[in-house]
């Protein structure tokens, strides 16, 4: 149906909801302006027209109410794909997906599965007023019953989205904003990306850059001015922070025996540091150096003129990297 | 749609009152009504009995409701669906869940003892009012499929201050869901009353302003009651969307076996509220037209004790308990943290380390 095509990582996503509406009819789409304006970020653009009110539609403004339809409307046999418009906005349905949506299957004994994505526009460097800019990964990645994915890449977001809504458990879709509309090549052909599997997007020798979601381009980017200056540098991708690929992470620390986590959510109780705390557990006796954490400070997101010294960026990781005990030259 | 007036088709005493709006519940089906408004009681005694033994950890009992239990329960046709709060362990055991398996969660085996897709009854709530919007969420999705089900959302006074109560009714009435939410109110969230939950004149207006038929309703009166919800049901599974109906009643016991109502009820008001027990009233109805026999109470009765002497039994019987389960719901598939942990566990079993 779909294949090798330039598309932007909102468009991979509009085609990844075409077509899994189109391969199953319980599929659903609804939320805040997901209707005829498409979403605020056109990412549904078009779904109403083609799919018909009752397949993508607006609901009232109410982020709980959003999360509690899909839990019944997955309770009665649907797979319900929800918008949350913009991460922090998505706090008024916390209660309804930590205790509610996480929980359902366990507390039935895994009678009632709920097969609910929860699409999160999420993460900063738009420019975006406050609250827009969260990187809320942390508060989803700590319930258990949630799968949690960050694409980095438009094909990824495809692949990860289209294998989000075959999931029988509920999944969290953190969509970089910042990815939104930048065009890349998108393979729809190839085999959905399974979650649970980071990929190794760099092999490198000296050191290992582990990322996730938007902090991936910037940790290439700073691999790439690395070999510049002479550190080898690979970067792992995470696309799924849960479940969480200690296989994959834990055998490029032990080739590397050194470890930088980045990411753009405050540092502090964050899956950054559940990240360092399992490499130092698992590789200890392999690690040159203690793992390093670049992530952004332990403050509210700042207004977008200020952003800019909070993201990690490509010295601050450079920087990391070089605080990593190399032996003299 | 502003003038809500309070239905009530019984007396007290049982004495049958006209109301235009509703016609008196046909005689057979308010004897079944009061058959289970009895195994209803019993049960309640029973679960309360079984928390004093120390067999179940808590039982927040529905005495005095019992009413509003029943008849919420008789008002859905087979696939309908209810909702249930940790109160409604009567109404959930009325819709066909075996009663001990209900009572489980108390018991602590495990959060919901029961499979809710097969009775179409989702598991006990405890948070307040989040279960209404997934009973709009299960409405919409059949309103989608093109079925007609009908889903009856039960939750309590203090549970119409959250915001999700608002959300719920919101979102039913903007979709036209066919929902059926009945507000038992028994004037205590625990210890808060009434008054500081809500300063509306009554529950029921609250529909008013979401564009949702209201209906108040006695809650100790179970022909009301039956009339009332059969009539909501009846509109919403026709696609007349849904109402809310505020049933007047009262929570007789205190809120669990660890509350102490003493200190801020009385037992005055108590007292008052006794006296209008919702098994008495029907009692006298059907008695005093000739519908209720010796026989038919001593049936009621006995059926009532059986049932009583199952849960004690069954709740009594210990059932092993698997705890490397814990680890079995999570996921669909445990991840594989969830697997080194559950292998964690059961070396420490194997070991005898963990002998709790």
């Amino acid at each position: 149906m779909s294949s090798a095509a330039k598309m932007t990582m909102a468009q991979a996503i509009n085609t990844a909801l075409r077509d899994a509406m189109t391969a199953d009819e319980s599929v659903v789409v609804f939320g805040e302006d997901v209707g005829p304006l498409g979403g605020v970020f056109r990412v549904t653009d078009g779904l109403t027209a083609d799919f018909g009110e009752q397949r993508c539609f607006d609901t009232p403004l109410a982020e709980s109410g959003i999360i509690g339809l899909a839990i019944g409307m997955a309770m009665n046999g649907m797979r319900p794909v929800v918008e949350m418009q913009f991460d922090a906005f998505a706090y008024p349905a916390f209660e309804q997906i930590t205790s509610h949506l996480a929980k359902m299957a366990n507390r039935t004994r895994g009678r009632v599965r709920l097969p609910v994505v929860v699409r999160v526009p999420y993460a900063g460097g738009i420019g975006g007023v406050e609250h827009h800019c969260d990187s809320s990964e942390g508060y989803y990645a700590h319930t258990p019953g949630l799968t949690v994915v960050a694409p980095a890449t438009n094909e990824d977001a495809y692949g990860l989205l289209r294998a989000a809504i075959e999931s029988p458990d509920p999944v969290i879709f953190l969509e970089p904003k910042k990815h939104y509309f930048a065009p890349e090549e998108v393979d729809t052909t190839r085999a959905v990306a399974p979650i649970g599997r980071a990929v190794v997007r760099r092999s490198g020798a000296d050191a290992t850059l582990i990322a996730y979601g938007p902090s991936v381009p910037v940790a290439l980017a700073a691999a790439e001015l690395a070999a510049s200056e002479g550190h080898d540098l690979g970067v792992v991708d995470l696309r799924s922070i849960v479940p969480f690929d200690d296989e994959t992470v834990m055998a490029e620390v032990r080739r590397t025996g050194r470890a930088v986590v980045v990411a753009e959510a405050q540092g502090f109780a964050s899956v950054a540091s559940e990240i360092a705390a399992r490499v130092a557990e698992q590789c200890f006796h392999y690690l040159e150096a203690p793992v390093r954490r670049v992530t952004g400070f332990d403050i509210p997101y700042p207004p977008p003129k200020l952003e800019q010294h909070h993201l990690p960026s490509v010295e601050r990781i450079l920087d990391a990297v070089d605080d990593l005990q190399w032996d003299p030259a | 749609m502003t003038g809500i007036r309070l239905v009530r088709l019984l007396e007290a005493d049982g004495t049958p009152v006209e109301d235009e709006r509703h016609p008196l519940p046909p005689p057979e089906v308010l004897l079944d009504s009061y058959r289970a408004l009895v195994l209803g009681r019993r049960l309640n005694q029973q679960a309360s009995a079984l928390v004093r033994q120390g067999k179940l950890a808590v039982y927040p009992s529905s005495h005095g409701q019992e009413a509003c239990q029943v008849a919420a329960a008789a008002a859905l046709r087979d696939g309908d669906w209810l909702f249930p709060t940790y109160r409604d362990s009567i109404a959930a055991m009325e819709r066909g869940v075996d009663p001990v398996e209900v009572l489980m969660m108390l018991r602590g085996d495990w959060h919901c003892g029961y499979d809710p897709l097969a009775h179409r009854v989702a598991p006990q709530s405890t948070p307040l009012a989040t279960q209404l919007l997934h009973a709009v969420g299960v409405a919409h999705a059949a309103r989608l499929k093109g079925e007609d089900t009908v889903v009856m959302a039960l939750c309590g006074d203090g549970a119409t201050s959250e915001g999700d109560f608002h959300e719920a009714l919101n979102f039913a009435a903007v979709f036209a869901a066919p929902v059926v939410f009945l507000v038992q109110n028994n004037k205590y969230a625990i210890s808060v009353p009434l008054a500081r939950q809500s300063a509306a004149p009554t529950l029921a207006h609250k529909g008013i302003g979401y564009g949702v038929p209201a209906e108040l309703v006695d809650g100790n009166d179970a022909a009301a009651l039956t009339a009332v919800l059969g009539a909501a049901v009846e509109r919403a599974a026709s696609g007349g969307g849904p109402t809310l109906v505020e049933a007047d009643t009262y929570r007789v016991e205190a809120h669990t076996n660890a509350d102490d109502a003493t200190r801020y009820r009385s037992d005055d008001e108590v007292e008052q509220w006794r006296e209008r027990d919702p098994l008495v009233r029907l009692r006298f109805y059907l008695r005093s037209t000739g519908h209720l026999d010796d026989a038919a109470e001593a049936e009621f009765t006995e059926a009532a004790e059986r049932a009583a002497t199952r849960v004690r039994e069954g709740i009594s019987a210990e059932v092993p308990l698997d705890p490397a389960e814990l680890f079995a719901h999570v996921y669909a598939t445990r991840t594989p943290q969830l697997a080194a942990q559950e292998e964690l566990l059961r070396a420490e079993l194997a070991a005898g380390e963990d002998g709790r």
